[in-house]
């Protein structure tokens, strides 16, 4: 065989494995598919059923009695935990970056910039060891009290202010998770802006700051756009900081921002030892639907990242 | 705001509209400044909630130490962690040798290739692969091995499932590094009658290595940080490895910070910061490490 053949061999493996997974999932899942149609996406209620009843045939399927399985409370959770997350992580990385790209010196950029850097390298479950030793107890005893007692007159906002596990934390501790790669991307690609476009603004009148409002940011935007849903994904399919300060929540809809919540990537690992107590093994096909509807909907938005970005003209390797 | 300048440069103009200009001129400094501020109160934040994780960690992490977490073994929620790091360690280096061969690969075929239609679709896939959740690849791990194949909580699983994992972030630092080794160079080789397999071997990746390096540095940290996908494909174990592929659970790291802050016992929470502390002093230091190979190379040109 020729070197290429044989590498090629070799290289087939990455989308093989890929195909394989996305393959197994919506197989495995397929009974469950079938079995739940649509209100899987559309009702607010996992329940396994009488796991000490028999199974019956329903659909063509083998259930327990009483089964029913919808997610709507985990999609609701999250998407509004990512939302927040967004929110948040994009004024502040936007701001880090024009600071880091603008504002400091080229020897302090450098140093700060490696921290920025290396910050993207924590392991999630640290940041959620620290939401869960640090931000819930400030956020539950201090802040959100004090929160739903100035800011209860608006919407989701007023109410039981919980424990602190919830909706707003989990929002927080995935902000910070996010904000390295939308700050680190986007002052590379301030810096990466010709010296001229800021020149010419200063030609024309412009203070420092409002050439880089108003002419090397617009420059940028859809670079910021691209890294945005870049993080968006990132931030839909983040598991164990989200598992360890969302209070998981299970079946019903947030009434307010400090309530518990669960999202679809949190949910899979939290409840796989229940899901294994139903012997028809539809729970836990259930589970692989659930995991199906994340990957499509991650890959998805990742794909329209990776779109955005590639007209920008970056390079894929280097985000 | 352009005219308004035009003409006071000109002449002096009335006294109202340079009242008015100057008032202009105050308000847009002053706008530019709050900018700056806020800029920087970004990157405050930025700093402040950051530098405030790494504090606890290295804070509670240090006085969390002692010599028993590396000589012992978990014992319920107390002992030390000798099991774990050595799991952490024996997962990381087993995902590692299963995927750089076949990451590598696809950069390789990615970047000498770059104009056919595999080499597209290997780039297509790593995008997507790097977007698919790594809970999602655990439990494909859980639902194919574990109980599919019936190796249950193992190593094979945990490694399989990690490499997975890590092959897409291999497969573009490569391709990356490998695109930017001098066209010149390889067409050099060809003239001289190399073949595709010389020159790629003997030419491109020497060139490109601190880059391969780097990536398979990154991933190496990656296997070292995962969680959510080691839950259910590597279980948890109090006893050292032994030894076995499949049919035994390993321990790791992340398992210990995640399961046991979660113990009402001051001794298991003293374990879950020591985990974070060796996790994360790990992680950045390989970081750092591979910042550092970059740089060598940015500066040997």
């Amino acid at each position: 065989m020729s070197f290429r053949r044989v590498l090629a061999v070799f290289a087939g493996v990455l989308p093989a494995s890929l195909i394989a997974v996305l393959l197994f999932l919506a197989v495995y899942s397929w009974p469950a598919v079938r079995f739940n149609g649509i209100g899987f996406v559309t009702s607010t209620s996992w329940n396994l059923g009488n796991t000490y009843g028999s199974p019956i045939l329903r659909n063509g399927v083998q259930v327990l009695p009483g089964a029913h399985y919808g997610i709507l409370f985990l999609i609701a959770g999250t998407l509004l935990s990512t939302v927040i997350a967004l929110l948040i992580a994009v004024p502040v990385g936007v701001g880090a970056a024009i600071f880091l790209a603008e504002a400091v010196p080229g020897w302090m950029r450098q140093w700060l910039s490696f921290f920025v850097e290396l910050l993207a390298a924590v392991p999630s479950v640290v940041f959620g060891l620290w939401g869960y030793a640090v931000l819930v107890p400030l956020l539950g005893h201090f802040i959100y009290p004090a929160m739903g007692h100035v800011l209860g007159f608006i919407p989701f906002l007023g109410g039981s202010t919980g424990s602190g596990y919830g909706l707003l934390t989990a929002g927080i501790v995935l902000s910070l998770m996010i904000v390295p790669l939308i700050a680190a991307t986007l002052r590379d690609a301030i810096l990466a802006e010709p010296m001229v476009v800021r020149e010419s603004a200063a030609a024309l009148g412009a203070t420092r700051f409002e050439a880089v409002w108003k002419v090397v940011l617009p420059g940028v935007r859809k670079i910021l756009i691209g890294v945005t849903i870049l993080a968006t994904g990132r931030a839909l399919g983040e598991t164990m900081a989200v598992l360890m300060v969302s209070g998981n929540a299970l079946n019903y809809l947030p009434p307010n921002i400090y309530s518990p919540i669960s999202t679809m990537a949190a949910f899979i690992v939290s409840q796989l030892d229940s899901a294994l107590q139903d012997p028809t093994g539809l729970a836990v096909r259930s589970l692989a639907e659930v995991a199906l509807v994340l990957s499509v909907i991650s890959i998805g938005v990742n794909t329209l990242a990776r779109l955005v970005l590639y007209r920008s003209g970056l390079k894929a390797g280097q985000v | 705001m352009s005219g308004a300048v035009a003409r006071g440069g000109m002449s002096a103009g009335s006294p109202a509209r340079e009242a008015a200009r100057l008032a202009r001129m105050r308000r847009r400094r002053a706008w530019s400044v709050a900018g700056w501020v806020l800029c920087g109160i970004g990157f405050g934040m930025l700093g402040l909630a950051m530098g405030w994780i790494l504090l606890m960690v290295l804070v509670r992490g240090i006085t969390a130490l002692t010599p028993t977490v590396f000589l012992e073994v978990t014992q319920g929620t107390g002992g030390g962690l000798l099991n774990a790091i050595e799991g952490t360690l024996v997962i990381g280096v087993g995902s590692m040798i299963l995927a750089v061969p076949f990451g590598v690969a696809a950069g390789l075929y990615a970047a000498q290739f770059s104009h056919t239609m595999f080499a597209r679709a290997i780039r297509f896939m790593a995008d997507v692969l790097v977007g698919v959740p790594s809970i999602v690849l655990g439990y494909f791990g859980y639902v194919t091995m574990v109980e599919g194949l019936g190796w249950k909580f193992s190593l094979a699983a945990a490694c399989i499932t990690i490499a997975i994992l890590c092959l897409p972030y291999i497969c573009r630092t490569t391709e990356l590094a490998l695109s930017q080794v001098p066209a010149a160079m390889q067409e050099a080789a060809f003239a001289l009658g190399a073949g595709e397999g010389l020159v790629a071997w003997r030419i491109a990746l020497p060139v490109a290595m601190p880059g391969v390096l780097t990536g398979i540095l990154l991933a190496f940290a990656i296997s070292v940080g995962e969680t959510a996908p080691l839950i259910y494909t590597a279980g948890w174990s109090s006893y050292m490895w032994n030894g076995a592929l499949v049919g035994s659970p390993v321990g790791y790291l992340t398992y210990a910070i995640w399961a046991f802050i979660n113990e009402p016992f001051a001794s298991a929470n003293a374990l879950a910061y020591a985990a974070a502390f060796l996790v994360t002093v790990i992680v950045l230091l390989i970081s750092v490490t591979a910042r550092l190979v970059l740089l060598r190379r940015e500066g040997a040109r």
